[in-house]
C-alpha cells in the first residue's frame, strides 16, 4: 500500500441552471479513483454550492497512482429521475508523485462536459501521501521526472544522457466498440477520454521503468502521440531521451544577468563540469571531424522508403521475411563493428536523442537530416485477443501490445523498430553514430498509415553520454584550439569516401576543416553558432493528386508518390533557401499527409546564413528552346526578378558576409593527409537500395530548367512568397537567429483554417496554388492580427496539415509572438560582435580580419530596417500600453467583487484568476524558471449536435480551443504554476457533418508546468516562488 | 476554394478596440469591414480585404462569446475561458455599458418595459443609431435597473459593485435608474434643450437629498425612491405664498439684499411673486405622482422660461436663488426652515444647472 490519495471538494461556482423551475441546481460531486467512489452531500438550490467536504481517502498502489486519473463528476440531484451529469474534471496526479514538483493540487477547475463544454468551476484540493519505501519506489516508476522540453530544463544540469526510450500501448477504440451503438455520445466520449488518460498514464509509467533500468532519473523531450486508427484501434506511443539530471540547487550560481535565454542555457550545464566519461580540462572542446549536408539523407531514405513501403503495403506475410532479414543484417553489422566508435549504439538499440538543443560541447558535428517513411496497412493489426480480455472486470486494464509480440509478427512495435533501424543506418552512412532532434509521426487515412521518422545525424561528444559507451577513438579526433561556432558544421564523414556527391569547401570560419555548401538539420541553431544577419521561416508546400484506391493498391500508389514528393519538397526548400541568400536550415520538419485523393507535403524550417558555410550561389534559369526571341526575353526577365529578390532578401535579413577571395578559401580538393582513416566501406552502411540523388551538383549555378509550363509555374510560385511586413520576423525554431533582446510580452496562439476545394479544378497545379495561398494567407492574417506587438517575432511556428475529408484541407498553426526591443538590439549585437571579436583574437592571427569585418559590417545594418514606416493604426497604438502593463502583473487580482465574494466564494480560494502564460518555447523571455511542476498532457473530446446554434464550425472550434487553453491554465494554476513551457497541440482532429448539424473535435495538448519569476523581481525577492499577491483594487476596498 | 472554418485563439484574448466599437455600434461584419477599409487600414498595414474580413469575423465571434459574460461583469473577472488582462476587462465592460447621448435622451424617464422596447425602431430611425446598438443600450439600462431596483445602500455603489463600472458611468446609470423609477418626463419639447448631463446632475442632487437614504443612511437605505414623507411635508411650504404678509416680507428681504447687485433688478422685483409662487407650488404639488413626473417641465415653465425671457444672466439667477433661499431664515413666522433647506438646496442646484440656452 504505497500511497494514500486525499481529495477534498471545496466549492463550486457558476454552475449551469439544471432545474428550469427554480432556475437553480441541486449539485453533488462524485470522486472516483480506480474502482472506489465517494460522494459529497447534495447542496440544495445553489449555483455556487459550498460542499466543504471531508477528506476522501483512497489507499492505492503506486502503479495505479501513475496510471489512473482522478475523476471528479459533478451531478444534479434529482429525486424522481436519474441524476443529470453536469460535467467532469480529470486530474492527473502524476506531478504529486515526485518530490521536487508540486506538493498539492488546489484550485478552481473548469467542469467540462463533452457535449456542452465548460459548465462552471469546481474547487478541489488533492494531496498524496507516499510511503517512502525506496525499494517499492523503484519498482513503479514514481519519481522519474518527465519534461516535454527538448533541451536540458533550465534549472537542471545533465549528468549523463542515457539515450532513447520508447514505448507504445494499444487498445481498442471505445468509439468503435459494439456498445457504442447503444450508448450516448457523451458516454462514448467520456469512455474515450478516460481510456486515453489511462493509456497515457500507463505509457509514462512504462517509460519511467525503462529510464530506471538505464539508471536515469528523468525523460527529456518526451513526446507522446495518439494514432486514432479507427476500427483497428488506438495506439498511444511515446519517445523521449533518458537522462540523469541534477537540480541546480543555488539559483545564485547563474544569476540571470542577461536577457537572452540562449546565454542562460549555455551557462547552466557548465556550472558543474560533468563527472562522467570526460577528461576534458578545457570547458568547450570542439571535436573535429567532418560535416555534411542534407541531400544525403534524402538520397538514402527515399528509396528505402519505397522498398519497405511496398513490402509491407502489399501483404503482411511477404513483408515479414524481409523485415526479419533486415533485422539480421543490421544486427550482425552491429556485432561486427564491436570495436568501432559506434559502440555507443550497441548497448541500446537506437542512439537517438529527442533533444533539439544541447549542453555545450555535446554536439560535435552535424551530418544532415535523416528521414524514413513507411506505408502500412492498418487492417491487419486487429487482433481478436483484444476482445477476450476486454471483457475483464477491470474494463480498461490496458493491453501492452508487446505482450502479444511473441505470436504476432505484424505489430506497431515492429513497424517503428524497422523505421528506426533505417534511420540508424542512414546516420551511419553519414559517418555519424547518433541521431539528434529525433521525432516520429504518423498520418492516417482510412486503413492506410504513413509512418515517418526524422532526425539529424550527428557526432556527439562522449562526455555526457553514459560511461564506457564510446571508446577512445572519438577522442583521438579532438583537435585543440578551434574557434567556437563552426565545429558542428564540419563534415563528419570522410571526404575521400563520401556517401554522395557533395561540394565541400574549407570552413569559412576556421579555414581548417571541410564544410558542405548547405546544411539541413532538425535541431535548433546551436547557441554558439556564428550567424550572419537574421533568420526566417522557409516553407515548402506541395500537393499531389492520387487516385482513390483500396487497401494494397492504395498503399502502393502512395509509396510510389512519396519519393517524388520528397524530391520536390527538397528542391523547393533549396530554391527558397537560395532565394533568401541563406545556406542552412534548422528545425526542419517535413510532414506528409495522406488523404482520400491526395497527398500533401509541408516542410517548415528556419533558414539562416552560417558564417562557416560558403555563400550560396544564385539561381540560374535556363530555357529549353532558345529559338524564340520573346521567350528569351521572358526568361531573362524572370532571371532578373529572381536576382532582385535575392538582393532584396539579403538586405531584409541583413546578410552581409565578408568578402573572401577564393585563394584564401583554398581549393575544394580533398587533402588525403588529413583524412587518412576510412570510416567504413560504403556498402556496409546502407542496404542494397538504389540511391536517389537529390544533390543538385554545383554550388554556384543552381539551374532551373524551364521546359514546360509546370516548371514555369514553379518558378512563379517561388516568387509569390511575400516576406513578412516590416517589424515582423518568423522562425520555427526556439530562438530567432540574430535577435536576442526579447522583451517580456508574449502571445501564444492557435489558428485553424479549413478550406473546401472546388472539385472542378483538381489538378496538381491548382492544388498547389490553393495550398500555397492558404498557407500564405494564414501567415498574413497572423501578421495582421499581431500588428500591435511589433516589433516582434513569431517563434516556433508549427504548421500541421490534415485532410479530414475528400475536398477539405485543414491547416493548424500554433506559435508564439514575442516582442523585442529594437533599440536594445543595437547594443547587444555590438556586444555580441565584440565578444566574437575577442574570441577570435584569441584564435589564429590570420583569422582576425574576418570577425573585425563582421563587426563593422553588421552593426549598422542590424538597425531595424523599416522602423519608422511600420504601420500603427490608432487602435494598435492605444492598445499596446494597456496590454503591456497588464502582462507585467503576473498574479493580478483585477477587481474585487465585494458582496459576491462574501456570499459565495471561500475566502482562501483566491477568487481572482491568476495569469498563466503558455508558450511553445522552453523559456519565458525576461524571466527565470525556478521550478518544474510536472508535465501537462491532456486529451479532450468535444461534440455538438447543435452546430448552428453554437456559431457554426468556427464558433464551435473557437470555443473548444479557448476551453482547452482554459483547462490547461487551470491545471497549471492548481499545481501552483504560472506558465506552461514547451506547449504543443499534438492533435486537433476536427470532423463535421453540417447537414446533421453535428461536429466533433479531439484535441491533445502537452507541455511543462513551471513556476517562473521575472528577472526584475528576482533581485528583490527570494527565488522560492512568485508571491501570489491579491491586490484589492478600488471596488474591493469600497465594499468591504 | 472556399473557407469553411477560420479561427484564431490567443492564450491572451486579443481585443481590437476599433472592432469592438464597431461591434458595439451594431454594425454587421460586412459593414464593419467596409468601415475599416475606409479607415485606411489596408494601406497602413498592407493587408488584403480577405485578411480584414477574417480578422473582423474572429473579433465578432469573440465579442459574441464575451457578451454573455458582460451581462454580469463579475463573471467576466472570474471566468477561466478568456484570459484577459484586468485593464482590458475594465475596458470591455466600460465600453459595453457606455451609451449614446442621443439614445439616452430618448428613453430617459421612460418605463423600461417591453412597450418601450418596441419603440426602439423609431428611436433608431430618429437618432441614426443602429437598432442593434439601441437594443444593447436599452437592455443594459433594464438589466442594471432590475439588479439594483430593490437593493439597499448607495445606488452608485450598488451599480459599481455589480457591474464594475467606473465612477462616472456608475453615476450616469444611477441617474438613469432614478429617472426610470420615478418616470420623470424629459421628452417634452421645451425640455429638448437639456442634455443628459443636466438631468444626471439633478438626479444626483435629488438622490442625495430627497430620497429615503438621504435622511438616514443606515436604515432602509433606498436611493431609488423619493422620500414620500418629505414630499408630503412639502405642502407646508405653501404658506410662503399663501400668506400675503409673509410673501411681501420675503420679497422685501430679497429686494433689499439684492438692490444694486442685479442687472435685472427691476425685472426681478416685478416677477418676484410669480417666481416664488411657481417654486413653492411645484413643491406643494409633489405629493401627486403625476406632478412628480412633470417636475422638470414645471421647473422650466415656472422659473427657467420667465427668467430667460427677461434675459437674466446666470450670475443673477445664482444671486437671486441664494438670496431667495437664505431670506426665508429671517421670516419669523415660518417654522419649516429645515424642510425649506432640504427642498430649496436641491432645487437651487438643479435650477442653476437647467438655466442655459
Amino acid at each position: 500500500m504505497p500511497g494514500k490519495l486525499k481529495v477534498k471538494i471545496v466549492a463550486g461556482r457558476h454552475l449551469p441552471v439544471m432545474d428550469r423551475a427554480s432556475d437553480l441546481t441541486d449539485a453533488f460531486v462524485e470522486v472516483k479513483f480506480g474502482n472506489t467512489t465517494f460522494k459529497t452531500d447534495v447542496y440544495l438550490k445553489s449555483l455556487n454550492p459550498q460542499w466543504n467536504s471531508e477528506w476522501f481517502k483512497f489507499e492505492v498502489d503506486d502503479e495505479d497512482l501513475q496510471d489512473e486519473p482522478l475523476q471528479i463528476t459533478v451531478l444534479d440531484h434529482d429525486t424522481y429521475s436519474a441524476n443529470d451529469a453536469i460535467g467532469k474534471v480529470y486530474i492527473d496526479i502524476d506531478p504529486l508523485l515526485y518530490s521536487e514538483a508540486a506538493t498539492v493540487i488546489s484550485g478552481w477547475f473548469p467542469i467540462y462536459d463533452t457535449i456542452h463544454g465548460i459548465r462552471g468551476e469546481i474547487n478541489v484540493v488533492v494531496k498524496v501521501d507516499l510511503f517512502n519505501d525506496l525499494n517499492r519506489f523503484r519498482q513503479s516508476s514514481c519519481g522519474v521526472k518527465f519534461f516535454c522540453t527538448t533541451s536540458i530544463p533550465k534549472c537542471y544540469r545533465a549528468v549523463v544522457i542515457h539515450g532513447f526510450v520508447e514505448e507504445l500501448v494499444v487498445n481498442e477504440d471505445p468509439e468503435y466498440q459494439w456498445i457504442d451503438r447503444i450508448r450516448t455520445p457523451r458516454a462514448s466520449n467520456e469512455a474515450r477520454q478516460r481510456l486515453i488518460s489511462l493509456m497515457s498514464g500507463e505509457l509514462q509509467r512504462k517509460i519511467g521503468l525503462k529510464v530506471l533500468e538505464m539508471r536515469g532519473n528523468a525523460v527529456v523531450g518526451y513526446l507522446q502521440c495518439f494514432d486514432l486508427e479507427g476500427e483497428s484501434g488506438l495506439v498511444v506511443r511515446a519517445i523521449g531521451t533518458a537522462c540523469t539530471l541534477d537540480k541546480l540547487s543555488s539559483p545564485a550560481t547563474f544569476l540571470p544577468a542577461c536577457n537572452s535565454p540562449s546565454k542562460e542555457m549555455k551557462e547552466s550545464p557548465l556550472v558543474h563540469p560533468p563527472s562522467h566519461g570526460c577528461r576534458s580540462t578545457h570547458n568547450s572542446p570542439i571535436h573535429t571531424a567532418t560535416g555534411s549536408r542534407l541531400t544525403q539523407s534524402f538520397s538514402v531514405s527515399v528509396p528505402t522508403l519505397i522498398y519497405t513501403g511496398m513490402g509491407s503495403g502489399s501483404a503482411g506475410k511477404e513483408g515479414g521475411p524481409f523485415k526479419a532479414l533486415l533485422r539480421q543484417q543490421t544486427q550482425s553489422a552491429l556485432e561486427q563493428r564491436g570495436g568501432s566508435p559506434h559502440r555507443f549504439c550497441r548497448r541500446r538499440e537506437f542512439p537517438f536523442l529527442t533533444l533539439t538543443a544541447f549542453p555545450p560541447g555535446l554536439l560535435v558535428h552535424v551530418g544532415g537530416v535523416v528521414s524514413a517513411r513507411s506505408v502500412k496497412l492498418l487492417d491487419r493489426i486487429h487482433n481478436p485477443a483484444f476482445v477476450g480480455i476486454m471483457g475483464n472486470t477491470r474494463s480498461y486494464k490496458l493491453l501492452d501490445w508487446n505482450s502479444f509480440n511473441s505470436d504476432e509478427p505484424e505489430t506497431r512495435d515492429a513497424w517503428w523498430a524497422e523505421i528506426r533501424q533505417e534511420i540508424k543506418s542512414h546516420a551511419k552512412a553519414l559517418g555519424c553514430h547518433a541521431v539528434v532532434g529525433y521525432s516520429e509521426s504518423t498520418s492516417i487515412c482510412e486503413e492506410v498509415c504513413i509512418l515517418s521518422a526524422s532526425g539529424t545525424a550527428a557526432v556527439l561528444s562522449p562526455r555526457f553520454l553514459q560511461e564506457g559507451t564510446v571508446d577512445g577513438s572519438l577522442e583521438q579526433r579532438v583537435e585543440e584550439n578551434l574557434p567556437v561556432g563552426c565545429g558542428f558544421c564540419h563534415i563528419p564523414y570522410d571526404e575521400l569516401n563520401m556517401p554522395f556527391p557533395a561540394h565541400l569547401t574549407h570552413c569559412y570560419n576556421c579555414r581548417k576543416q571541410k564544410v558542405p555548401d548547405v546544411l539541413f538539420t532538425t535541431i535548433d541553431l546551436p547557441t554558439d553558432a556564428v550567424v550572419i544577419g537574421k533568420g526566417c521561416l522557409i516553407q515548402a508546400r506541395l500537393c499531389r493528386l492520387k487516385k482513390k484506391a483500396q487497401a494494397e493498391a492504395n498503399a502502393t500508389a502512395i509509396s510510389n508518390l512519396l519519393p517524388f514528393m520528397e524530391y520536390e519538397v527538397h528542391t523547393q526548400l533549396m530554391n527558397k533557401l537560395k532565394l533568401k541568400g541563406m545556406n542552412a536550415l534548422f528545425g526542419l520538419r517535413i510532414q506528409i499527409t495522406v488523404g482520400e485523393n491526395m497527398l500533401m507535403g509541408l516542410a517548415s524550417a528556419t533558414g539562416v546564413y552560417l558564417a562557416a558555410l560558403p555563400m550560396p550561389g544564385g539561381i540560374q534559369i535556363a530555357g529549353k528552346t532558345p529559338s524564340d526571341g520573346s521567350y528569351e526575353q521572358h526568361i531573362s526577365h524572370m532571371q532578373k526578378k529572381i536576382n532582385d529578390t535575392i538582393a532584396k532578401n539579403k538586405e531584409l535579413y541583413e546578410i552581409n558576409p565578408p568578402e573572401v577571395s577564393e585563394e584564401i578559401i583554398g581549393s575544394p580538393i580533398p587533402e588525403p593527409r588529413q583524412r587518412s582513416r576510412l570510416l567504413r566501406s560504403q556498402s556496409e552502411s546502407s542496404d542494397e537500395v538504389t540511391e536517389l540523388d537529390l544533390s543538385h551538383g554545383k554550388k554556384d549555378a543552381f539551374v532551373l530548367e524551364i521546359d514546360d509550363t509546370d516548371a514555369m509555374e514553379d518558378v512563379h510560385s517561388l516568387l509569390t512568397d511575400v516576406p513578412p511586413p516590416s517589424g515582423f520576423y518568423s522562425c520555427n525554431t526556439e530562438i530567432m537567429p540574430g535577435i536576442n533582446n526579447w522583451t517580456s510580452e508574449i502571445q501564444m496562439f492557435t489558428s485553424v483554417r479549413v478550406v473546401r476545394l472546388s472539385s472542378l479544378n483538381l489538378t496538381n497545379q491548382a492544388l498547389n496554388k490553393n495550398f500555397n495561398g492558404l498557407c500564405e494567407n494564414l501567415l498574413k492574417s497572423l501578421y495582421f492580427k499581431l500588428r500591435s506587438m511589433t516589433p516582434c517575432c513569431l517563434c516556433h511556428v508549427n504548421f500541421t496539415v490534415s485532410l479530414p475529408e475528400d475536398e477539405l484541407i485543414q491547416v493548424t498553426v500554433t506559435a508564439v509572438a514575442i516582442t523585442f526591443d529594437k533599440n536594445q538590439a543595437l547594443q547587444t549585437t555590438k556586444a555580441h560582435a565584440e565578444k566574437s571579436l575577442q574570441r577570435a583574437s584569441t584564435d589564429n592571427e590570420e583569422l582576425l580580419q574576418f570577425p573585425l569585418e563582421l563587426c563593422s559590417d553588421s552593426v549598422p545594418s542590424h538597425a531595424f530596417p523599416a522602423a519608422k514606416e511600420h504601420p500603427e493604426s490608432a487602435s494598435s497604438n492605444s492598445g499596446t500600453p494597456a496590454a503591456q502593463r497588464a502582462v507585467t502583473v503576473e498574479k493580478a487580482s483585477p477587481m474585487g467583487d465585494g458582496n459576491f465574494r462574501n456570499r459565495s466564494a471561500p475566502p482562501c480560494a483566491g477568487s481572482t484568476v491568476g495569469v498563466v502564460k503558455m508558450t511553445p518555447l522552453s523559456f519565458i523571455p525576461g524571466a527565470k524558471i525556478t521550478k518544474y511542476l510536472g508535465i501537462i498532457n491532456m486529451f479532450f473530446i468535444r461534440e455538438t449536435t447543435s452546430l448552428r446554434e453554437e456559431g457554426g464550425v468556427s464558433g464551435f472550434l473557437h470555443t473548444f480551443i479557448a476551453e482547452v487553453f482554459a483547462m490547461v491554465r487551470a491545471h497549471v494554476a492548481a499545481l501552483g504554476g504560472n506558465a506552461v513551457v514547451s506547449y504543443i497541440m499534438k492533435q486537433c482532429v476536427f470532423m463535421e457533418n453540417p447537414s446533421k448539424n453535428q461536429a466533433q473535435c479531439l484535441i491533445n495538448v502537452s507541455g511543462d508546468a513551471v513556476v517562473f519569476v521575472r528577472e526584475s523581481d528576482l533581485e528583490v525577492m527570494s527565488t522560492q516562488q512568485p508571491a501570489v499577491n491579491c491586490q484589492p483594487t478600488c471596488t474591493g476596498e469600497v465594499t468591504t | 476554394m472556399t473557407s469553411e472554418l477560420d479561427i484564431f485563439v490567443g492564450n491572451t484574448t486579443l481585443i481590437d478596440e476599433d472592432v469592438y466599437r464597431l461591434w458595439l455600434d451594431g454594425y454587421s461584419v460586412n459593414d464593419a469591414v467596409a468601415l475599416r477599409v475606409r479607415s485606411g487600414i489596408l494601406e497602413q498595414t498592407g493587408a488584403t480585404a480577405g485578411v480584414l474580413q477574417s480578422d473582423t469575423m474572429d473579433h465578432y465571434r469573440t465579442f459574441h462569446m464575451l457578451e454573455r459574460l458582460l451581462h454580469a461583469p463579475p463573471k467576466l473577472l472570474h471566468q477561466l475561458i478568456f484570459q484577459i488582462p484586468p485593464s482590458r476587462q475594465a475596458l470591455l465592460i466600460e465600453r459595453y455599458y457606455t451609451f449614446d447621448e442621443a439614445f439616452v435622451r430618448e428613453v430617459l424617464g421612460k418605463k423600461l418595459s417591453k412597450g418601450t422596447k418596441k419603440d426602439l425602431d423609431d428611436i433608431s430611425t430618429k437618432t441614426g443609431i443602429t437598432l442593434k446598438s439601441c437594443r444593447r443600450q436599452f437592455d443594459n439600462f433594464k438589466r442594471v435597473f432590475k439588479v439594483v431596483e430593490e437593493m439597499r445602500g448607495s445606488l452608485v455603489d450598488n451599480i459599481q459593485q455589480h457591474f464594475l463600472l467606473s465612477d462616472r458611468l456608475a453615476r450616469d446609470y444611477a441617474a438613469i435608474v432614478f429617472f426610470a423609477n420615478n418616470r420623470f418626463e424629459t421628452g417634452k419639447k421645451k425640455l429638448q434643450y437639456l442634455s443628459f448631463g443636466d438631468f444626471a446632475f439633478c438626479a444626483e442632487l435629488m438622490i442625495q437629498n430627497w430620497t429615503l437614504g438621504a435622511v438616514d443612511s443606515q436604515m432602509d437605505d433606498m436611493d431609488v425612491d423619493l422620500d414620500k414623507e418629505f414630499l408630503q411635508d412639502l405642502k407646508e411650504l405653501k404658506v410662503l405664498v399663501a400668506d400675503k404678509d409673509l410673501l411681501d416680507l420675503h420679497k422685501s428681504l430679497v429686494c433689499t439684499a439684492l438692490r444694486g447687485k442685479l442687472s435685472v433688478f427691476s425685472e426681478m422685483e416685478t416677477n418676484f411673486k410669480n417666481l416664488s409662487r411657481g417654486l413653492v407650488n411645484v413643491a406643494a404639488k409633489l405629493t401627486h405622482n403625476k406632478d412628480v413626473r412633470d417636475l422638470f417641465v414645471d421647473l422650466v415653465e415656472k422659473f427657467v422660461e420667465p427668467c430667460r425671457s427677461d434675459h437674466w444672466p446666470l450670475s443673477d439667477v445664482r444671486l437671486f436663488l441664494n438670496q431667495y433661499s437664505v431670506s426665508v431664515h429671517s421670516l419669523d413666522g415660518f417654522r419649516h426652515q429645515t424642510l425649506w433647506d432640504r427642498y430649496m438646496g436641491t432645487l437651487r442646484g438643479c435650477l442653476l444647472r437647467l438655466y442655459h440656452d
